[in-house]
């Protein structure tokens, strides 16, 4: 069995207008050491679904069922006591605005040697100290000194820095980071994604990188699932889904986004229509309202949920297209256009 | 090549006062926007990119005259339109529109969509109510609407129709330039693709003039002709797409761009990258002479004593740098400025 | 933070002084408007059977007929140095800090207030204390049961507390609990006895004040408590806290509680700083011998100089009371040291 592995996990959440199904049945493994990057559009399930790896969805109104193993133990069914105590110790998380994830009325150095006392027997001395180690490597300058600023006194990217040394305290096996350079200059991004490379192969955790950013994903991930409407409906290595995505929506992804490191398109290639409701999901397949090769699964698509398949050496994808097409339209309808004219 | 730029900006500057105390007294400013110059010639699109705090919005807001200019010059076609009187700005008005980031916060929840389209019309009393409503089903039309949702409110339309909505009203009274601020980057991906397509539909069919505003290097360069690069208030680089991207002369120019993360595995160990250290100091107290000398990995003694000043290196590009990286050799500008040369303030 | 402090104090002196010269203002101003004259205000020192020459002395002599800011000097003065109230037949002695003198109980002001302060002041921190801690309590168990059975009772006794007036809860709560029924406490009223002198006596004879005045009060801080506790329980830094892996415990005292508190401490410091001025209604409900009681008692005897000199002494704590909420919202909150 893998380190974490997801079986069909399913999130909902009974709402005045109905239940919304914000993660429907979601399965995928991650060993230690490798990144796994979570890509989607707004409100696609991927803050839901790490926050319900961490278990912060319990005690609230939200419904799961499936399974979450994380080295060896179902998390699901486990007492929340025992979560609580795995979390920040084994599996900590990373959040996208970190002025508001930190509170303001403590300094940075308490909050850090908060998370580092809960799980770890220490005098406030040493833990004082190792909160330094940790700000020292992070990068954060004169730590000794900033250990006791607050956390207005940083700059955007300190605190993300700051972050991530309270997550990495405890020497966490798993690492999610939601969104982690959303709210930050390109300059300061780059330090961050530099920073986040570096301290996982330190660490040697497992890191999941959430975001909507491909570029930010392609930076970091070795194995990349893209979600749409609370499933996962293409997964694979970065190489899979940048060289030989086979899933529409993958495509559109990759057609809506101007890129630097190409000529320039004449034009982008969007996705029409907008994201799906959760809370009435679009028969079928859930995408086929926007899916410019709809018609080419002969109304299958209007009600039959595709599976997610294996076409090869675990690159899964949810399409009822068959692999042969998929791949035809890819090289011949998708990717020329990609490429500038 | 010698016609009237539509918009020409020189040496413009907004301080915003900083005050402390009972009193009120001024212990500062912040520069927000602190000399800056630059054309826009009719039908082309110059996009303005940097990061946070740079002044790219009150830019905005200085060329629509929503807020009055600390000093510089602003000449709307011919016209000086720097401290004129709100009353005489209302033609100004109806010609430069913006577009704003927050689609969800710019529009008025209260209203349909037929009164905020509209609104524009029925202020400059323009139209009858029934030319009205044609005239805006039109718009919506134009910008991929239903003309059927001119009864509906903003809340029953996702971020992108919004966004589409908020496109529509600016093009109401047929401006002449648009002033789009961060006009995609709160949508999402696939969406934002739309936005920008719709753009540039709209510029070739209503041959509209753009200044875009965006932190997105990528976005900037898919719809612009032309880039200026800003920096703490200052424009550093500006240049045609081209010459910007591919050769730029600003040692923030090329940090920035050598920062974008690149959408492609393969390439992330090949490329060799440019690091800055620390974040982009206050705009309150900005570095003395060069105002990137704190982050430059080439910067001098001449960096934090001279101000570069803003020359053309190389036809249609000019960058502010002692050091130019990619200017043509043998181009006056290549060796470092004469103290002489630039005037430090 | 230093500077902060001082420049909080130099406020304070500021606003003190602001104060004093209104109050000072409106009662040289009130009784001429209302067609008082120097002369009859003079009256008043030297006693009904005087005859119009010696009033005419008098006022001159007390200084009536000078401008207001050379009485106010005066007045200042006597605060600081003491005064003498030089009527024409005699000469009545007022030490410092003189904050006026009564002619009609020809007693200086200050030492009457300062026997009145234990009891104003027993009376409000209990009271304080009760209904900080009741109602932040229930404020908390409310916010965190939302919807809850105990939230709608709570919410529901809440806001009978804070429309229901103080009179009105003090009697019912006068004749529930003393009068000899069987829930008897205490005595009904109208004793106080110094802590100092006896602490089980003094609690005793305060515990229905305290309870009647708390109710008012807790009913307000639990809305209000609960509504901030609402609001940061749905801050991103609660979900950090908790993802950090502390117990509910922990987040909801530590990090909720805590960023809750910064507009509960300011109402707090507005109400316990009126409340010191003298709890009016309380303290003639249960006829206590307090600042309150003394205010209304002075104005029911036209007593002038005995409410100034209650009006500030209530003003002072109105001000003090702000100056220690300033100083704790730096405590409280870091980004305020800056400002
Ligand atoms: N507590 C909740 N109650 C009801 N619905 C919820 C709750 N939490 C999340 N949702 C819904 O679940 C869906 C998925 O939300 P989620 O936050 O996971 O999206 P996301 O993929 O992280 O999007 P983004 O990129 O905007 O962060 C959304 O439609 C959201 O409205
Ligand atoms: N009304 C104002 N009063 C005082 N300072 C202001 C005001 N408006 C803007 N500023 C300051 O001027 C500077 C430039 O702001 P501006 O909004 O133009 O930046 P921007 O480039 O648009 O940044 P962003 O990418 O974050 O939108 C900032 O430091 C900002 O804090
Ligand atoms: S199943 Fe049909 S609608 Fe869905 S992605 Fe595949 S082709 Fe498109
Ligand atoms: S002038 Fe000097 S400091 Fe400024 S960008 Fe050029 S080389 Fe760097
Ligand atoms: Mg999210
Ligand atoms: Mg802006």
């Amino acid at each position: 069995m893998s380190f974490l592995e997801l079986k069909d996990l399913r999130i909902h959440f009974p709402t005045d207008d109905g239940l919304v199904k914000s993660v429907d049945g979601l399965s995928f493994s991650l060993e230690r050491g490798r990144t796994l990057g979570i890509v989607g559009e707004s409100g696609s399930g991927k803050s839901v679904t790490s926050l319900g790896i961490l278990g912060l969805h319990k005690g609230g109104r939200a419904r799961i069922s499936g399974e979450i193993w994380l080295d060896g133990e179902e998390l699901v069914g486990a007492s929340q006591e025992h979560v609580r105590g795995l979390r920040g110790k084994k599996m900590a998380m990373i959040f996208q605005d970190p002025l508001s994830a930190m509170h303001p009325f403590y300094t940075v150095g308490e909050q850090i040697i908060e998370a580092y006392r809960i799980h770890n027997d220490v005098s406030k001395k040493v833990a004082r100290k190792h909160a330094v180690d940790m700000l020292g490597r992070v990068g954060i300058p004169q730590p000794e000194r900033r250990v006791d600023s607050y956390p207005h006194e940083f700059s955007g990217g300190m605190r993300q820095r700051a972050m991530i040394a309270m997550a990495l305290s405890c020497d966490p096996e798993l690492l999610i980071a939601d969104e982690p350079t959303t709210a930050l200059d390109v300059t300061v991004q780059a330090q961050i994604l530099d920073l986040m490379r570096d301290l996982q192969r330190d660490f040697n955790a497992a890191l999941i990188v959430i975001t909507h950013d491909l570029g930010v994903v392609a930076e970091l991930s070795d194995d990349i699932l893209v979600m749409y409407g609370g499933k996962c409906v293409e997964y694979g290595t970065s190489e899979d889904i940048f060289e030989r995505p086979e899933h529409p929506y993958t495509w559109g992804l990759l057609g809506s986004m101007p890129r630097l490191d190409r000529e320039p398109t004449e034009r982008l290639l969007p996705i029409k229509g907008s994201p799906p409701s959760l809370i009435n999901v679009p028969s079928g397949c859930a995408f086929h309202p926007r899916c410019a090769f709809e018609e080419r699964t002969a109304g299958r698509a209007k009600t039959e949920v595709p599976e997610l398949l294996e076409t090869e050496g675990g690159h899964l994808v949810r399409c009822h297209l068959t692999r042969e097409r998929r791949r035809a339209i890819w090289e011949n309808e998708i990717k020329p256009n990609l490429e500038a004219s | 090549m010698n016609e009237e730029p539509l918009l020409s900006v020189q040496g413009l500057e907004k301080h915003f006062p900083v005050t402390k105390g009972l009193l009120k007294r001024q212990v500062g400013a912040v520069r927000a926007v602190d000399g800056i110059s630059f054309d826009v010639m009719k039908g082309e699109t110059l996009g303005l990119v940097g990061e946070s705090g740079c002044g790219k919005t009150t830019t905005g807001r200085l060329i629509t005259r929503l807020i009055e200019p600390t000093g510089g010059t602003i000449v709307f076609e011919g016209n000086d339109i720097s401290h004129m009187s709100q009353g005489r700005l209302r033609p100004l008005r109806r010609d430069v529109q913006m577009i704003f980031q927050d689609p969800y916060s710019s529009l008025n929840p209260r209203h349909t969509v037929g009164a905020i389209v509209g609104a524009p019309f029925r202020i400059q009393g323009i139209k009858t109510e029934q030319g009205t409503k044609k005239a805006v089903q039109e718009i919506l039309e134009l910008v991929g609407l239903n003309p059927e949702h001119y009864n509906r409110y903003p809340h029953e339309f996702s971020g992108g129709q919004r966004q589409r909505i908020g496109i529509a009203r600016t093009l109401a009274l047929k401006p002449k330039l648009i002033i789009a601020d961060e006009p995609v980057s709160a949508l999402d991906v696939s969406i934002q693709a739309q936005v920008v397509n719709l753009l540039e539909d709209l510029q070739s069919e209503l041959d509209l003039t753009y200044v875009v505003i965006a932190h997105d290097l990528s976005v900037v360069r898919h719809i612009s002709d032309r880039v200026a690069v800003m920096y703490l208030g200052k424009i550093v680089e500006i240049a045609d797409r081209k010459g910007l991207y591919e050769a730029p002369m600003h040692p923030y120019t090329n940090a920035l761009l050598s920062a974008v993360p690149i959408p492609d595995p393969k390439r992330r160990k090949e490329r060799d990258r440019i690091r800055l250290q620390g974040d982009v100091p206050s705009p309150l107290n900005p570095p003395p002479a060069c105002r990137f000398h704190t982050r430059c990995w080439k910067a001098q003694d001449i960096c934090r004593q001279v101000e570069p000043p803003l020359l053309t290196l190389a036809p249609g590009h000019q960058a502010a740098c002692h050091f130019p990286e990619n200017a043509p050799s043998g181009s006056a500008a290549a060796a470092p400025q004469e103290p002489a040369a630039a005037p430090a303030d | 933070m230093v500077t902060y402090i001082i420049r909080r104090l130099i406020w304070a002196v500021v606003m003190l002084t602001i104060v004093s010269i209104i109050t000072f203002g409106i009662f040289f101003l009130v009784p001429r408007l209302a067609g008082a004259t120097s002369e009859s205000l003079a009256a008043r020192y030297v006693g009904r059977t005087a005859s119009a020459e010696q009033v005419k002395i008098a006022a001159d002599k007390l200084g009536f007929n000078d401008p207001l800011i050379v009485q106010y000097g005066r007045f200042a003065k006597g605060i600081v140095a003491g005064a003498d109230y030089d009527y024409g037949p005699g000469v009545e002695h007022c030490p410092a800090p003189c904050f006026g003198y009564s002619f009609l109980t020809r007693l200086p002001v200050w030492p009457d207030l300062m026997d009145r302060l234990p009891v104003t002041l027993s009376l409000a921190i209990g009271a304080a204390v009760i209904w900080v801690i009741a109602g932040v309590a229930t404020g908390v168990l409310s916010a965190l049961r939302r919807g809850s059975l105990f939230d709608r009772a709570a919410m529901g006794v809440a806001l009978a507390g804070v429309s229901l007036p103080i009179f009105f809860t003090g009697i019912v709560s006068l004749v529930v609990f003393s009068y000899g029924t069987p829930f008897r406490i205490t005595a009904p009223g109208g004793s106080f006895t110094p802590f100092d002198e006896n602490p089980a006596m003094w609690a005793y004879n305060l515990i229905l004040p305290w309870i009647t005045l708390a109710f008012l009060y807790a009913a307000g801080y639990a809305r209000l408590t609960r509504a901030g506790m609402l609001e940061t329980m749905n801050e991103d830094y609660i979900r950090t806290a908790r993802a950090k892996g502390l117990s509910e415990r922990r987040v909801v005292v530590k990090h909720g509680l805590r960023g809750a508190l910064t507009p509960i401490l300011t109402i707090f410091g507005l109400d316990l700083g009126l409340l010191l001025g003298g709890a009016v209604l309380t303290e003639s409900t249960y006829s206590l011998p307090g600042m309150g009681k003394y205010a209304i008692d002075a104005i029911t005897n036209q007593d002038l100089p005995k409410v100034m000199g209650v009006t500030l002494v209530a003003a002072f704590f109105v001000v003090f009371a702000n100056l220690i909420v300033d100083l704790l919202y730096a405590v409280v909150d870091p980004r305020v040291r800056l400002g």
